[in-house]
C-alpha cells in the first residue's frame, strides 16, 4: 500500500482525479444551493445539477450502468416527482418562508460534528488506499446485468414487489381523501 | 484515483444533506436532502466496489437497489406529504405539532 502511495501522490494527480475533484466542487456547490436558496422551485432545479453531476462521477469510477440508471431515474423521475409535489402543494414560486432560524444553527452543528468526525476515520483509515481503474469492463452494463441477474436474482425480484406495493401505497394514499368524501355524503 | 477522493465527496455531501433535513422547513425540501443523503451513500458502494475488485458486484448491485428504493420512497413520501397538505393546508413541518407535548398553558 505504501508502494501505491509512492507511485501515486497526492501532489501529481492524473487527469481523471482532477476531473473527479472539479466536478465534484460542482457537485458539492449546487448541493449547498439544494439547502439553502429560499426558492423552492430553484432547489429543485439545483438537484438536477447535483444528480447530473453525481452520474459524471459514476463514469469517471467506471460504472458506466450505475450513472445511466442514475440519469434515467433520478434526473428523469425523481426531480419530476419532486416538481409534481411542489406544483401540488402550491408552494410559492417566489420566495418561500424564510427558514427556521431557531433550527439552523443547531442542524449546522451537528452537520458539522458528524461531517469532521467522518472525515477523521476515513481519511485516516484509507489515505494510503488506491483505486486501480485499468480496465473499464468492470461497471460495463454487460458485467452489471451477468452479476444481476446470476447472483442477485432474488433480491431484484423481491425489489420489483417492493415497488410494486410502493406504487399501489402512493396510489391509496392519495385517492383516499375522495373515497372518505363520498363516504360522509352516504 | 485516490479512494479518499470518492470518500470525501460522499462525507461532504452526507453531511449537507443532514444539514438539510434538520433544517429544511418544507417536507417536499427535506425529501430532496434525504436524496442527497441517499446519493452519498451510493458513491461510496460504488468507489468500494471498484476499489475490492468484487466478482459478484455487491456494491454495484447494492447501489441500484438502493436507486430503486430511493424512487419507491419518494413516491410514498410525496402522497403522504400530499395527504397531509390537503389535510392541514401546510407542508411546513414545524406547524405539524398536533401529536406533540404541550407545555401548560400553551394552547
Amino acid at each position: 500500500m505504501n508502494l501505491a502511495v509512492a507511485e501515486h501522490g497526492f501532489l501529481s494527480p492524473t487527469g481523471a482525479e482532477i476531473a473527479f475533484v472539479l466536478i465534484g466542487l460542482v457537485v458539492l456547490g449546487s448541493a449547498l444551493l439544494v439547502v439553502t436558496t429560499r426558492q423552492v422551485v430553484h432547489a429543485a432545479l439545483w438537484l438536477v445539477v447535483t444528480l447530473g453531476g453525481l452520474a459524471a462521477e459514476y463514469l469517471l469510477l467506471t460504472a458506466e450502468f450505475i450513472a445511466w440508471v442514475q440519469v434515467l431515474i433520478y434526473v428523469g423521475a425523481v426531480v419530476v416527482l419532486l416538481l409534481f409535489g411542489l406544483m401540488l402543494t402550491k408552494a410559492p414560486i417566489g420566495y418561500s418562508e424564510p427558514p427556521d432560524s431557531a433550527a439552523r444553527i443547531p442542524a449546522a452543528v451537528v452537520a458539522l460534528g458528524a461531517t469532521a468526525t467522518l472525515l477523521t476515520v476515513i481519511v485516516d483509515a484509507f489515505r494510503t488506499a488506491y483505486l486501480h481503474l485499468g480496465d473499464d469492463t468492470v461497471g460495463s452494463t454487460e458485467v452489471t446485468g451477468q452479476s444481476l441477474f446470476k447472483v442477485w436474482v432474488l433480491p431484484f425480484e423481491v425489489l420489483s414487489v417492493l415497488l410494486l406495493a410502493a406504487l399501489i401505497g402512493a396510489i391509496v394514499l392519495s385517492r383516499s381523501r375522495s373515497r372518505a368524501h363520498s363516504g360522509r355524503k352516504d | 484515483m485516490h479512494l479518499v477522493y470518492p470518500l470525501v465527496l460522499a462525507v461532504l455531501l452526507f453531511g449537507i444533506g443532514l444539514y438539510g433535513v434538520i433544517a429544511r422547513r418544507n417536507a417536499i425540501l427535506v425529501l430532496m436532502s434525504i436524496e442527497l443523503m441517499l446519493n452519498a451513500v451510493n458513491i461510496n458502494l460504488v468507489a468500494f466496489d471498484m476499489y475490492l475488485r468484487d466478482t459478484l458486484h455487491a456494491g454495484q448491485a447494492l447501489t441500484l437497489f438502493v436507486i430503486t428504493i430511493a424512487a419507491a420512497e419518494i413516491g410514498l413520501g410525496l402522497a403522504i406529504v400530499l395527504m397531509v397538505f390537503r389535510n392541514r393546508a401546510t407542508t411546513d413541518i414545524p406547524e405539524l405539532r398536533e401529536l406533540a407535548e404541550h407545555k401548560e398553558g400553551s394552547v
